[in-house]
């Protein structure tokens, strides 16, 4: 049959695997890490629909990612009296929310469709949760690199609304910091609260492991941004961050069942692969070359490089998880055989 | 409810997620008529497709685009956006073992002179599959928009002029109903999600739905929902007294993982040979466990930041 990695585009109700006969077994799966799974399906084709979105909706939790671990430590900075670093955090932060909802917008086709989301608040869609989530927090971070850009100008300029925004920096800063890591945790639930098998069965760990690649991206923008002589904090976000990324994600391997094959085949494999590769190169020359402004540099552009991959690796798992009925069916024959099927009770 | 408790109670929300539940009223409802739904019985399926065309028929829902498969008689490939109603055709080997004889009357073709090795080796199976009008609709529960929205008659209902074409609810159903409409070309629809209404514009004028009126073997029956599971229990019975062990109910268990199904079926194989899921899960019964890992992660992740800063002085 067609791999499942090679079925993810948009096209999918009319590209269905060519397969003969009802009786099914389960494609042949490089790497895996789970014993072959015997099942039945109709023909191969998907049961559920895997999310009709594009690279777009990784790269917008990504760039989320950056704003929002940009603006904890921007404020951070602010508040310890390291200029640099606050600059670097508090502009990245207000480019990537911007990037966050281009990506976001892009998605969804025109912007007023992200105004259409605002006329309800829903506790049960994390999609509505996130909007309302992005609508508190970017008005502060928007204002914080307003006081930053107000710092720039000639001083003889900073009287009036321009002055007024530089002594609103602070606060404003402060209170983009403490609405920025919903922000980041959140895309974790955006993801699992789905029938998309990856996504779902990685629920108990995936907001670590976005919130250390937040941590881990946007240390490393501190790192690329600011002198060496104020990256010190950032420099500890990252590598933290970056061991939490990797740490959880070995731990959302383990709980995940059968659809944590998803993520070592095919692209989302590779992605995955590249991104732990990333992540420990980061983490190290951020440990190892503290001295040096170059490795500083090289090593948060390898940790920004690595908290995308990991975006893009568990995006495409989830969709190549949505589109392998296998996914399906045997981990829901597996929990009927072992007497949990889901029924409710008192 | 408060928006403090809507936010936080979880535990007085726990019956709106998971469980048993009449849902119009739990919607809010104040006297809502009895809750409607369809219950299909795929052993008297002919496959003949009345249901997919009086849908279309009536709900204006433009042709498929077209691509034959080539592996079995289903030209019209899944349930989505413009395939309301799927006829799925099973091709499989004939059981090794026919149903005890009972010595009751038969089901399906009369008994017969043909030979034994005469008799072909496979047998089909069909079925009429739609939006299950889940009593736990994973694509209500997480559209944005407020755009999906429970009827009168318990049953979910898309509004396409709110709908923003998001799709979240599309990787939200468990069972791969809801999709965006794909073509035609200039349909002002494109884009948006679109699946069974259970011809909400009928209901709302005391008529049946346009596949249940259709179906020449009355497959499709349509009905309150309480009603329907009686008359489906006593079909299984039937069927098996006269040897069709096969025969199991599919979706019509409140105590399930989507607190039963407004639409179910009576299937002669396992659902995930028709394409079903075997035992599906709304995925909002894990949301509270998801809110509170998100939240552990957001405060680890501010927490993880006030150390970085922690004893360093610049
Ligand atoms: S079957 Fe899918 S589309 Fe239909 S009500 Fe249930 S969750 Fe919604
Ligand atoms: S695609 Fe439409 S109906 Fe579906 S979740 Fe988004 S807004 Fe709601």
């Amino acid at each position: 049959m067609t791999g499942p990695e090679q079925r993810t585009d948009t096209d999918r109700a009319t590209d269905a695997p060519q397969q003969s006969g009802a009786r099914h077994r389960g494609s042949p799966a490089r790497d895996s890490i789970v014993p072959e799974a015997d099942f039945e399906s109709y023909y191969g084709r998907p049961i559920v629909k895997p999310a009709p979105w594009e690279h777009d909706i990784a790269y917008y939790m990504f760039t989320g990612g950056v704003a929002a671990g940009s603006a904890i430590l921007g404020a951070g900075a602010d508040l310890t009296e390291r200029p640099g670093l606050r600059r670097t955090s508090r502009l990245g932060s207000a480019v990537a929310l911007v990037l966050s909802m281009f990506f976001l917008i892009k998605d969804l086709g025109k912007p007023s469709r992200f105004l259409n989301m605002l006329r309800v608040a829903k506790p049960t869609s994390p999609m509505s949760v996130g909007t309302w989530l992005l609508s508190l927090h970017g008005p502060f971070s928007a204002l914080a690199s307003a006081a930053e850009v107000a710092g720039l100008l000639p001083s003889r300029w900073q009287r009036g609304p321009i002055g007024l925004a530089l002594r609103l920096g602070r606060p404003a800063g402060i209170a983009a910091a403490v609405t920025a890591p919903p922000v980041a945790a959140y895309t974790a639930v955006l993801l699992s609260d789905t029938a998309t098998p990856a996504w779902h069965s990685a629920h108990e760990e995936l907001p670590f492991v976005f919130c250390g690649s937040a941590a881990a991206a946007s240390g490393g923008l501190g790192l690329i941004g600011a002198p060496l002589g104020e990256s010190g904090p950032a420099r500890a976000f990252a590598i933290g961050g970056a061991v939490v990324d990797l740490v959880a994600e070995h731990r959302m391997e383990q709980s995940m069942g059968i659809s944590a094959e998803t993520l070592h085949q095919g692209s989302a494999g590779r992605w995955m692969q590249a991104s732990k590769g990333l992540m420990v190169l980061g983490a190290t020359g951020a440990l190892l070359g503290r001295r040096s402004r170059a490795v500083s540099i090289a090593s948060g552009a390898a940790l920004m490089a690595g908290s995308l991959c990991t975006r893009i690796g568990v995006f495409e798992a989830g969709i190549a998880s949505a589109n392998d009925p296998k996914y399906v069916v045997v981990p829901q024959r597996e929990r009927v055989a072992r007497g949990e099927a889901v029924r409710h009770s008192g | 409810m408060s928006l403090r408790d809507s936010l936080f109670n979880w535990d007085g929300m726990a019956n709106s997620l998971f469980g048993p539940l009449d849902p119009a009223p739990n919607a809010g409802y104040d006297d809502p008529p009895a809750r409607k739904g369809f219950f299909t019985d795929t052993s008297i399926c002919i496959g003949c497709k009345a249901c997919e065309v009086a849908c279309k028929e009536w709900n204006d829902v433009p042709e498929n685009v077209f691509a034959m498969l080539g592996t079995s008689y289903d030209n019209s490939h899944s349930l989505n956006a413009n395939q309301w109603r799927h006829v799925a055709f099973i091709e499989k080997p004939a059981k090794a073992t026919p149903p005890v004889d009972l010595g009751m009357p038969t089901l399906g073709a009369a008994p017969n002179d043909v030979p034994e090795e005469e008799k072909p080796d496979f047998q089909w199976l069909m079925s009429s599959d739609v939006c299950k009008h889940c009593t736990h609709a994973a694509c209500l529960d997480v559209c944005p928009t407020g755009s999906l929205f429970r009827s009168e008659f318990g049953t979910v209902v898309v509004q396409d002029d709110i709908c923003n074409g998001c799709g979240y609810c599309v990787a939200a159903c468990p069972y791969g109903v809801i999709d965006r409409r794909r073509g035609p070309d200039g349909d002002p629809s494109v884009g948006i999600a679109q699946k069974c209404t259970l011809c909400y514009d009928r209901l709302t004028d005391g008529q049946r739905p346009a596949c249940a009126q259709a179906c020449p073997t009355e497959s499709i029956l349509f009905g309150d929902v309480e009603e329907l599971r009686r008359t489906a229990n006593d079909r299984v019975a039937r069927l098996h007294e006269q040897g069709v062990m096969d025969a199991r109910l599919y979706g019509n268990d409140p105590d399930d993982g989507v607190g039963g199904t407004g639409a179910f079926f009576l299937l002669l194989d396992e659902p995930e040979v028709y394409g079903l899921p075997p035992d599906p899960v709304v995925t909002t019964k894990d949301l509270p466990t998801m809110y509170r890992r998100a939240g552990a992660a957001a405060l680890a992740l501010l927490a993880g930041a006030a150390v970085s800063f922690v004893g360093r002085r610049p």
